[in-house]
């Protein structure tokens, strides 16, 4: 496999003058070239500190880093020349100017001679659907637009890595699809081109990823590709439940004899429980704990495996219910 | 893989960081308030009171030069020192520091585009007031005053290169900095007396600041009759050295924060 990204047993430890923070512990990644591959986790995983390393603005603690062979403590000079980042939530750049005003600039920042820059910030605005919105001041964009822009500032330089860190955190289902499809079409007109792509969302990973790395607490639990870890989760059952507000159960849950995972989110005023059970006769003992909580029962569904099962199973809990703390 | 040159890419951002403030000056034209109309009353007040102590009539060009630089200053404090300090908050920082280009030529586009705004305010004060109140120049030392006012910006300019990361390293108190050091820098610079009514030993303390020597070179090339600090080929000497100064320690500065960044987190990320 000819590699992109290359880790070798990267640490990084933040210290603070109270404690010691360790974010990445021992992470051993390889990467190939022309891959779209994922980073999961819940919040505090070790995800962007991950990929804020890999793009040069971190030194790991200890371990090693290479990204499209170059090692990126010390020749991170001509690494940043290969890559580009762009983030979930930016607000960077100057309100005032217009959108490919903003955009030239930060391809100026790169040495690009500016006709061809423009051409190649006007061929990537109407890619991007962006094309009438080109004269528009960046500070009356909407969420989406701002982050289809933010996606063009990444692109115009034509890095051979790309990093996306969270790119559709808070975009509606348009605006992700856009930027999603974007990140396809991009992929697909050079076989070298690689992207590395952190997220929340499950649905996103495993539509948009050839393989994925489940990062928890600094360390990658699992990878594969999605298929190879919905695998992991093939054997179980999975249940959905939806319930009625009331007291915690998901200790009890998962105390439960069979129950191998268990993660809540609540929507709608509703709990809505997925378990994953070693075997149907799980779900007796599971009823008893929901009906001795007096909690009302919904709905209740069994379903087949999805990405987000074999991360409740590999992390022990979902990723919405991390992000409550 | 063939890349544009660092010298192409340090020119390059040079004028695209500069960019923002010149278009912003034309798109948000409040500046013609807050950078003409608004110094000129404080320039004035200064005039009323030296006018009122039946002050000699060159002390009035003292406050009209001191209202001159007193705009680069401003300029450099808080367009230049502080803007680190926004642009990571903001998270432009992390994006310029993971640029293929230098965080110099990021604050010298900045102080490009400021410049701009400030020589204007300057050209305002310097032309109104002295319409106004029929201050005098002597016309022999215009252009030696021009030649040691293009050497204290450069000066003041490399200054505000290393306070813009020393700044950064103070963190939120890069504000209160900011604040803490306006008037006393006024004080010690002698924007609007001669430096000489200061003494030798404050003076001397004021001179490490780039604006003090220049400012009283350029009053004793135009103003004559200025009491003098120092000779004034020795305030030249002087302003030229720190141009030196300034810029070697800004660029070891900058570098430092780069080099400390990548350990520190804290220092360039907008949050991890």
């Amino acid at each position: 496999m000819d590699i992109a990204v290359e880790t070798r047993a990267l640490r990084r430890v933040y210290k603070t003058r109270s404690q010691e923070v360790v974010a990445l512990d021992g992470v051993d990644l390889r990467i190939g070239r022309g891959e779209r591959f994922g980073v999961l986790g819940p919040n505090g995983a070790g995800k962007t500190t991950l990929i804020k390393i890999l793009v040069t603005l971190l030194l790991p603690s200890s371990g090693a880093a290479f990204v499209d062979g170059l090692d990126v403590v010390t020749q991170f000079r001509e690494l940043r020349h290969r890559i580009a980042m762009v983030s979930g939530g930016e607000n960077v750049g100057f309100g005032m100017l217009k959108v490919k005003e903003q955009l030239w600039m930060f391809s100026q920042f790169y040495g690009m001679p500016s006709n061809p820059a423009k051409r190649r910030i006007a061929e990537l605005l109407e890619r991007l659907g962006l094309s009438d919105a080109a004269d528009r001041r960046v500070s009356g964009l909407s969420s989406g637009m701002r982050q289809k822009m933010n996606l063009i500032r990444g692109l115009i330089t034509n890095p051979r890595i790309l990093f996306l860190d969270e790119p559709t955190v808070a975009l509606d289902v348009g605006a992700a699809r856009d930027v999603r499809d974007e990140v396809r079409r991009w992929m697909a007109e050079d076989a070298s081109r690689t992207v590395i792509l952190t997220t929340h969302y499950m649905m996103e990973a495993d539509e948009l990823c050839d393989r994925v790395a489940i990062v928890n607490r600094g360390r990658i639990v699992a990878q594969g590709t999605p298929s190879e870890l919905k695998q992991q989760v093939q054997q179980n059952a999975i249940v959905d439940i939806q319930l009625s507000p009331g007291r915690r159960l998901l200790d009890a849950l998962r105390e439960v004899d069979g129950v191998a995972g268990a993660s809540v989110a609540e929507q709608d005023g509703i709990d809505r429980f997925t378990l994953l059970l070693s075997s149907d006769a799980a779900l007796g003992g599971v009823m008893r704990i929901v009906e001795g909580s007096g909690r009302e029962i919904r709905g209740l569904q069994k379903r087949e495996p999805t990405l987000e099962d074999a991360f409740v199973k590999l992390v022990g809990r979902g990723m919405a219910e991390e992000e409550q703390g | 893989m063939s890349h544009p040159s660092a010298v192409r890419i340090f020119l390059k951002t040079i004028v695209a960081r500069a960019f923002p403030r010149f278009v912003g000056s034309y798109r948000n034209r409040t500046w013609i308030v807050t950078e003409t109309l608004l110094p000129l009353i404080g320039t004035i007040a200064m005039i009323y009171v030296y006018r009122a102590l039946h002050a000699p009539a060159r002390y009035l060009g003292f406050v009209v030069l001191g209202g001159v630089l007193l705009a680069f200053w401003q300029n450099v404090i808080w367009a230049m020192a502080t803007q680190f300090f926004w642009d990571r908050g903001q998270g432009n920082l992390e994006l310029f520091a993971m640029a293929p280009t230098s965080l110099a030529a990021i604050l010298l586009g900045m102080a490009l585009g400021g410049a701009y705004l400030s020589l204007t305010r300057a050209v305002t004060v310097l032309i109104v007031v002295s319409v106004l109140f029929g201050v005098a120049y002597s016309t022999s030392g215009i252009l030696p005053a021009l030649g040691v006012f293009i050497l204290t910006i450069c000066a003041l300019y490399c200054l505000g290169m290393l306070l813009a990361s020393v700044f950064l390293f103070y963190h939120r108190e890069a504000w209160h900095l900011a604040d803490a050091l306006q008037e006393p820098i006024y004080f010690l610079s002698g924007f609007y007396f001669p430096i000489r009514s200061l003494g030798a030993f404050v003076g001397g303390v004021g001179s490490l600041i780039p604006l003090t020597l220049g400012l009283d070179a350029i009053r004793q090339l135009i103003l004559p009759g200025t009491p003098q600090f120092i000779p004034l080929h020795w305030e030249i000497v002087a302003v030229v050295g720190q141009i030196v100064l300034y810029a070697v320690l800004s660029q070891v500065s900058l570098r430092y924060l780069e080099r400390r960044a990548r350990q520190d987190a804290r220092l360039i990320l907008r949050s991890t």
